[in-house]
């Protein structure tokens, strides 16, 4: 059985006395790529940000690599890729070396210095996202795609074994979306990272991702996009036309509901 | 406009140990204002050098009231209206502009009042405006040697940290920066920056010395190692061309070194138009 990279039990958060995650519990083992969708308003982001340690749950327990996330500091295990890069300043004078070069302070304990080994990690992150090129321009310089490779570069280059992303695509053209979601697969499968990533689009994910869980402040469904496809449950919930146009958008290409 | 012996000689000239005195203390002050200013002015809080300065204004009357040097009653009294900017905009949800306003306004305000109960300082009082880097102290020298000293020493190990806070506080949080006390480190040096800066341009000009060399160093520099070191230099310069300027044509320093702070970004402004014209006429 593999580790449980993510543990969460009996999770509850509470705002404003309003409950947004009611009584949440599900494991996520190692190598795990997870789809974490839901509507508008189903507390994905917010359990994005209890997992991350950012937000305080009213109740529950959450464990990161075993450990207590109260307990826990190797934040260097951990990469994250913020939903909201877009409202980042764009004047901000910063190279993409030096954001990159930010993702590795997790790894670093006071006084946080950078070595020769960090800059090599550097490029090999950007070489990995094919933005070599780049290294030396002002993030605002860039366009919206090398940006958002830019932050990916950011979340990886200290070699998590736990990825999470909150709407990595949503300001992406199809094509790059397409390209972003490529990368992703290659960092789960050829370098085991877990992956969590949060979407809208239950469908694209549905090609990628191993798990799905859809959440709606509780949890809906959790398990493969395969069983996903033919509950009876999700049928009931989304009804046989959605359920159908979710599951059958990527019959035409090669996606783990058709191959497996 | 009396304009003194231009020909006189610079070694004349540097040989005045008021000038020396003002070169030395002003360009530490000015070195550290800069590198502070490049993270206050891209975390968007430019204008807490303002508010923290004329919170001076009361810690100056205070001191004189008091009969204590300003200096000192003006260390901690900054000190803690800086926290309590940062606890205002944190826990009482009050806009940070809002906040600083606030704050500033209770600044003046305790100033008059103080100066009204006692009486008699008004002059030395309103002469802390304008500042007079040329009439500093031996004493006030070191001590704000050391103290700048101090806080660059500080800016230098927490390097890395405040870099991933402006940037994108959210992301430094999950890499296990605290950054609720990396704010907190941010504007107490602020405050002590600004009370070091009323030194050389005095209450009324001090967040020109902050906010001033940062945006110099954003129109030609590339990076942000590169903009603390771009504005640091052109602080400095501006301090000596100030000090030097205003010896020989009489005129007020401080403003002087404001206008020189000007000049500098005007200059850098002009040569980003020039070079961004010519590259696009190249491409």
């Amino acid at each position: 059985m593999p580790l449980d990279i993510l543990s969460v039990e009996g999770l509850r958060f509470r705002y404003n006395s309003i409950e947004v995650l009611s009584d949440l519990s599900f494991r996520i083992g190692s190598g795990d790529y997870v789809g974490l969708v839901g509507p508008n308003g189903s507390g994905k982001t917010t359990l994005i940000r209890v997992i991350l340690g950012l937000a305080y749950p009213a109740g529950g327990r959450v464990s990161l690599f075993g450990k207590d996330l109260a307990e826990f500091r190797e934040w260097h295990r951990v990469g994250y890729l913020p939903q909201r890069i877009a409202s980042f300043n764009p004047f901000f004078p910063a190279t993409v070396r030096e954001i990159v070069g930010h993702g590795l302070l997790s790894k670093k304990r006071f006084v946080k210095r950078k070595s020769w080994a960090d800059r090599e990690a550097i490029r090999k992150a950007l070489g990995f996202l094919d933005i070599c090129d780049i290294e030396e321009s002002l993030i605002g310089e860039l366009s919206g795609g090398q940006q958002q490779r830019v932050f990916l570069a950011r979340a990886i280059v200290h070699e998590p074994e736990l990825l999470i992303l909150d709407e990595p695509t949503a300001a992406l053209d199809p094509e790059t979306r397409e390209k972003f979601f490529t990368m992703l697969a290659e960092l789960n499968e050829k370098k085991n990272v877990t992956i969590i990533l949060v979407t809208h689009d239950i469908g694209s994910i549905g090609k990628y991702a191993s798990k799905l869980l859809y959440l709606d402040k509780k949890i809906i469904f959790f398990g493969s996009f395969a069983d996903f496809c033919l509950s009876d449950e999700m049928m009931g919930y989304f009804g046989a036309y959605s359920q159908h146009m979710i599951c059958h958008r990527h019959d035409s290409e090669k996606h783990r509901y058709g191959s497996d | 406009m009396i304009v003194r012996n231009t020909g006189m000689d610079l070694i004349d000239f540097l040989g005045y140990s008021f000038i020396q005195r003002g070169l030395i203390a002003g360009s530490f002050i000015a070195l550290l204002c800069a590198s502070l200013g490049v993270l206050l002015v891209l975390r968007r809080l430019s204008l807490i050098g303002d508010g923290l300065a004329h919170v001076t204004f009361g810690s100056v009357a205070l001191g004189l009231f008091l009969r204590v040097s300003p200096l000192y009653v003006s260390i901690p009294v900054v000190m803690a209206s800086a926290l309590g900017i940062l606890k205002l905009t944190e826990k009482a949800r009050v806009y940070g502009d809002a906040a600083i306003g606030m704050v500033s306004a209770i600044g003046i305000a305790a100033g008059i009042l103080i100066a009204n109960l006692a009486g008699g300082f008004n002059i030395d009082l309103f002469s802390y405006l304008f500042g007079n880097i040329l009439a500093i102290s031996t004493a006030d020298v070191f001590v704000s040697i050391a103290l700048a000293l101090v806080v660059l020493g500080v800016i230098i190990l927490f390097y890395h940290e405040l870099f991933s806070v402006s940037f994108d506080e959210e992301f430094a949080e999950t890499t296990g920066i605290d950054t609720e006390k990396i704010n907190v480190m941010l504007v107490l040096l602020t405050a002590v920056t600004v009370v070091l800066a009323m030194k050389v341009v005095g209450i009324m000009l001090t967040s020109a010395l902050l906010i001033i060399p940062a945006i110099t160093a954003f129109q030609i520099a590339r990076g942000f190692k590169n903009s603390m070191i771009v504005a640091s230099i052109v602080a400095m310069l501006s301090v000596v061309a100030g000090i030097s300027l205003s010896f020989f044509l009489n005129l007020p320093t401080g403003s002087t070194i404001v206008v020189m702070n000007f000049a500098f970004f005007l200059i850098t402004l002009i040569w980003n138009k020039l070079v961004s014209r010519l590259f696009k006429k190249v491409t």
